[in-house]
């Protein structure tokens, strides 16, 4: 079953027993797939559409993170683009943009919001 | 259909050979029938570096032209053949075979043949001269019971034949009948300062001394008898007296021929009879014989535009040499005797460090004319370009000779025109190497390849190393050896500090010697250091997120998001059970198989969260990761070896199958491949690995280093007949050294490209230890061996690891974007357009 989203509210989506670390995990909601990337040293977390748009599959969330010209960023695992985390912007191409939700952690659950 | 031309080439050497490629070029090539002859029943080779062949290089790597590539080029090569007589009037050859060949044009490449003295008793059983590969194997026969050799002859040959002796382990003694070493090239000052630092390497040199006799001993050695002096007896004697062209073919058809000898030829290399060319060190121009390759390839040029109608003619050629003989520098350029008139020379002579230097200019002290360089090289480069290009000298022509407290001032590179030629062996000039840089090559390698400057006696490679950086500087290309902007160190600087400073993650090395989070760069880097030397698995807590994908998952993504699978199938050879398994689980799970070009399975198409069953049905069954995704060991393919081929000499599967299973799991700076060949058929094309392993009758030879991909590269032979322990010894070593100082996805063959002293530091750092670090390397390799574990299995004994392998953590649904349609009986990923079909139809 996925999660059903209602606008302006917190979707729990999982627990942060199932992040990792300064890496990605996938998720489904609503049909949307999404990239979930947890940094526990801002102990935040940032969502981003999983769909890489230069080989239209859905492995963003098994991207590398880092940062790169003073943005966080997650390597595309297929074609190695990079996107900001922030704001989903790619850094090599500025016509590209992944989109983002917010994300935030409390206790043990992690919750987006959709608009 | 017309009858094609007949040309035929007497000589297979160096400059016939280089006629035969050059020829091939022409436009007019297809109407020629080509025939080559040589004497000798080796293709020819590359006399230049024949001293090689006591370090181990065989016919096979100094070969110019072999007999399939000459069969390719549809050349009709007749070797261990002597052309004996020419008809002029009938236009034909007759061989010793007794074969007749018909000519419409004839070209003559015979070279010259070693001047023996005819001094009573130089007949005997161990005279020997030094020319071909044949006088090589009879002079290494018959120094090995031997402890004394003598070279006849001080000049550049004799010196070289005198290293040979010595490297041979004799102890050398070389006898010049002039006051000095190297008469033509040398003035006395300078023969002086050679033949000291000559003698201190332990060779005795006798000058001003003539042979009288030599007498055959009872014990077969030989006696060489002195005007004066006490005589000396040795086990092996090599005449070095000078060389005589090889020119009685045309004194026979009385062609033109020089008082001295050589056959007289026009700028094309032309000789009296128009029909009949003659190239190399049997020609005679201008009265001069030239006694390089060079002068030879551009005659060979000459002739073979001229041939098919063009014109290229041959000028006259530069005789400057640049050598090392027995490890001591020797240049000597254009007129070093000062012999023009009104020319004026400048000298330097440190006698307490052996150097030697001297400049000629001309009157006016503006152009340089000549120079001789002896114990320092460093300026050689320098001092021929200004000789070539005639680029005025600075007002203090001896400052570039003289020590200084600053670098010598250096003739910028950009100075030069770009006519200078850089590469006179190859012909390349600067314009070339600029040119090859504009069009994308961006280091001397690639130039190389594109230009091949430097690919002959190699005396240029640091002139074209110079203008390769200068123009790539100029470009705007900066040569920087971070590793990205978290780590101003390269790999090399990495390994060291995580090495040294027992670190053993990545925050902990970023936090004290880089900055920021790191990347995709560096993040993958620093876990194969990491690996390399603590081994711990990749997919541990701290290591897991520096992982590409690949290694993360332990599958290579694919590009619709689906990941293959290869179970290690260890030299090739797998079980029918074990091909039924991988029937069925291809079969259980839909997936699409291949047989891989490294001599294993592929099973392509699963998602993520299928990885887990899958291996653990592959474990079960006998199974191993295959570390496909790694930059690790990948295979090491075999050929069926002595079980059951007839012609193998040893087991070379069972080879394979050791080394796979010692090696597997190795996290290197690039992926490694091996081969196993059973014997020197090569099956395996082991030579194109990075270490390739052929069976001998004694053992094994082992090459590194080679390459297919992107850029092939042979590999080099590195040690002969090796017992399978010191096989395996010596491998350890020389991988652990690779993954010590290579840099980040450099493979073997690219490192050894780069690495300073090349081939031959490598084999001493190896095999003679000459660095003290073997025992270190073999520790450290038996480290990694001991602590093997296979990925997979760790993997699916870990709950908290299995938990990554799923598709969404909120759903058990799969990625609805994977589609796949049917092509030849197998999935294949469906395009866009089938997709969007696909939904439309649904
Ligand atoms: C599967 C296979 C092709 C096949 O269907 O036969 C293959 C597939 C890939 N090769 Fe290869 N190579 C395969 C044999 C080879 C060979 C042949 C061999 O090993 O004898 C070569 C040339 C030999 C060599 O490496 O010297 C080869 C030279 C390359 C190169 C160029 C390397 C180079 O030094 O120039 C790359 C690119 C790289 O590694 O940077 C590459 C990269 C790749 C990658 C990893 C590209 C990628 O990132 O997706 C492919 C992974 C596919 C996968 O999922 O497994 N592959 N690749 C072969 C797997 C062999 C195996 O059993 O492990
Ligand atoms: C040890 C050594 C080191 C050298 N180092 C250098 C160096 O550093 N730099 C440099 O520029 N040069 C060097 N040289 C010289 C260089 O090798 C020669 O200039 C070059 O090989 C000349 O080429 P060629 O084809 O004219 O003669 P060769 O290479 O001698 O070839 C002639 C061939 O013709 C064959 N032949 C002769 N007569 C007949 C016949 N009647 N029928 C059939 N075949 C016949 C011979 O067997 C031989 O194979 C060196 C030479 C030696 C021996
Ligand atoms: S050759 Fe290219 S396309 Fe073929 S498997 Fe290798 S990397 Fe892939
Ligand atoms: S000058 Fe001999 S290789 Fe370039």
């Amino acid at each position: 079953m996925t999660a059903q989203l209602k606008p302006d509210t917190w979707t729990p989506i999982c627990t942060t027993n199932d992040l990792v670390p300064d890496s990605g995990v996938a998720a489904k909601i609503d049909n949307q797939q999404i990239a979930l990337f947890y940094l526990p040293d801002e102990h935040r977390v940032y969502a981003l559409a999983n769909k890489d748009p230069f080989s239209n599959a859905n492995v963003i969330a098994r991207g590398l993170t880092g940062d790169l010209q003073g943005k966080t960023v997650v390597a595309s695992p297929l074609y190695k683009q990079h996107f900001s985390l922030e704001d989903g912007q790619c850094l090599e191409d500025d016509s590209v943009r992944l989109d983002t939700w917010p994300a935030r952690i409390e206790g043990d659950h992690v919750y987006i919001s959709i608009q | 259909m017309t009858q094609r031309q007949q040309l035929v080439i007497i000589g297979n050497g160096m400059v016939g050979h280089h006629f035969a490629e050059s020829f091939r070029q022409q436009a007019g090539a297809d109407a020629w029938q080509v025939h080559i002859v040589g004497e000798e029943h080796h293709s020819a080779y590359d006399r230049v570096h024949l001293s090689e062949y006591f370090q181990g290089k065989g016919h096979a790597e100094l070969a110019l032209g072999t007999l399939d590539g000459y069969r390719e080029a549809g050349i009709e090569a007749h070797l261990g053949v002597k052309a004996d007589h020419i008809d002029r009037q009938a236009k034909t050859v007759t061989l010793s075979n007794g074969d007749t060949l018909a000519y419409d044009k004839l070209v003559l490449a015979t070279g010259s043949y070693p001047f023996v003295p005819p001094i009573p008793g130089h007949e005997a059983e161990r005279c020997f001269v030094y020319r071909t590969l044949d006088d090589l194997d009879a002079i290494r026969s018959a120094a090995a019971e031997g402890t004394t050799g003598v070279v006849i002859g001080g000049g550049l040959l004799g010196l070289e034949a005198a290293n040979a002796l010595k490297s041979l382990g004799l102890h050398t003694h070389v006898i010049e009948f002039a006051p000095r070493l190297m008469p033509v090239q040398l003035d006395d000052d300078a023969g002086q300062v050679l033949r000291a630092k000559i003698e201190e390497l332990g060779v005795t040199v006798h000058t001003q001394t003539a042979t009288q006799s030599i007498d055959t001993l009872d014990d077969g050695r030989l006696q060489l008898n002195f005007a004066e002096g006490d005589p000396l007896t040795t086990d092996v004697l090599v005449f070095s007296a000078g060389i005589r062209p090889q020119d009685a073919l045309g004194r026979d058809c009385d062609l033109d021929m020089g008082e001295r000898g050589g056959i007289c030829v026009n700028n094309h290399c032309q000789t009296s009879d128009p029909d009949i060319y003659a190239i190399g060190e049997v020609a005679l121009w201008d009265q001069k014989i030239f006694g390089l390759v060079a002068p030879g390839y551009r005659m060979a040029e000459a002739a073979a535009a001229h041939l098919d109608g063009g014109e290229a003619p041959f000028l006259g050629a530069d005789m400057s040499t640049k050598l090392k003989l027995l490890g001591v520098d020797v240049g000597s350029i254009g007129d070093a005797h000062a012999a023009s008139s009104g020319a004026i020379s400048f000298r330097y002579n440190n006698e307490a460090k052996g150097v030697y230097k001297k400049i000629v200019t001309s009157a006016d002290g503006k152009r340089l004319l000549g120079a001789i360089l002896v114990g320092d090289n460093s300026v050689y480069d320098t001092l021929l370009q200004y000789h070539l290009n005639d680029i005025e000298l600075p007002a203090e022509p001896d400052s570039l000779i003289l020590p200084t407290s600053d670098a010598t001032p250096a003739l910028g590179v950009d100075a030069l025109p770009d006519t200078a030629t850089i590469c006179s062996c190859l012909n390349v000039t600067k314009g070339d190497i600029v040119g090859a840089v504009d069009g994308g090559c961006c280091s001397v390698g690639d130039v190389k390849s594109e230009t091949d400057a430097s690919t002959g006696c190699g005396g240029c490679a640091a002139m074209l190393k110079d203008v390769v950086d200068a123009t790539l500087e100029a470009r705007g290309i900066e040569v920087d050896h971070s590793l990205c902007e978290h780590f101003s160190h390269t790999r090399q600087e990495l390994y060291h500090l995580v090495l040294v400073e027992e670190i053993k993650t990545f925050d902990e090395l970023i936090q004290h010697h880089g900055q920021g989070r790191g990347c995709d760069i560096c993040k993958p880097a620093v876990a194969s250091v990491l690996a390399s030397v603590w081994n711990e698995l990749v997919h541990d807590e701290p290591h897991v997120k520096l992982q590409d994908t690949n290694d993360t998952f332990l599958a290579n993504m694919q590009k619709d998001g689906t990941y293959s699978i290869v179970p290690r199938i260890a030299g090739g050879e797998i079980t029918p059970d074990k091909l039924l398994v991988i029937g069925q689980v291809a079969k259980d799970y839909n997936l699409y198989t291949k047989i891989t070009g490294g001599q294993r399975i592929d099973l392509f198409g699963a998602q993520l969260h299928q990885l887990p069953d899958i291996w653990q049905t592959l474990i079960d069954a006998g199974f191993e990761t295959g570390h496909a995704y790694g930059k690790s060991v990948r295979t090491v393919k075999s050929c069926v070896g002595s079980t059951w081929c007839r012609y193998g000499v040893q087991d070379s599967v069972g080879m394979a199958i050791l080394l796979e299973n010692r090696y597997k799991g190795l996290r290197a700076p690039h992926k490694l491949k091996f081969a196993v060949s059973g014997c020197t058929r090569e099956c395996a094309e082991a030579q194109s690995k990075d270490i390739g392993v052929i069976a001998t009758e004694n053992g094994w030879n082992l090459y590194v280093c080679g390459n297919g991909g992107m850029k092939p590269r042979h590999a080099d032979l590195f040690a002969t007949d090796l017992d399978d322990v010191t096989l395996i010894k010596t491998i350890d070593r020389l991988l652990m050294f690779y993954i010590r100082t290579a840099d980040r996805l450099q493979r073997t063959a690219r490192w050894m490209e780069n690495l300073e002293g090349g081939l031959d530091y490598l084999k001493d750092v190896i095999l003679n230890d000459s660095l003290g670090i073997n025992a270190d390397l073999e520790a450290q390799m038996e480290r990694v061996i001991d602590t093997y574990q296979c990925e997979w299995k760790a993997t699916l004994e870990d709950e908290e690891k299995l938990k990554r392998f799923r598709t969404f953590v909120n759903s058990p649904e799969e990625d609805d974007n994977v589609v796949f349609v049917q092509e030849r009986d197998q999935i294949r990923p469906a395009t866009d357009d089938e997709k969007q079909n696909l939904i439309a139809t649904a």
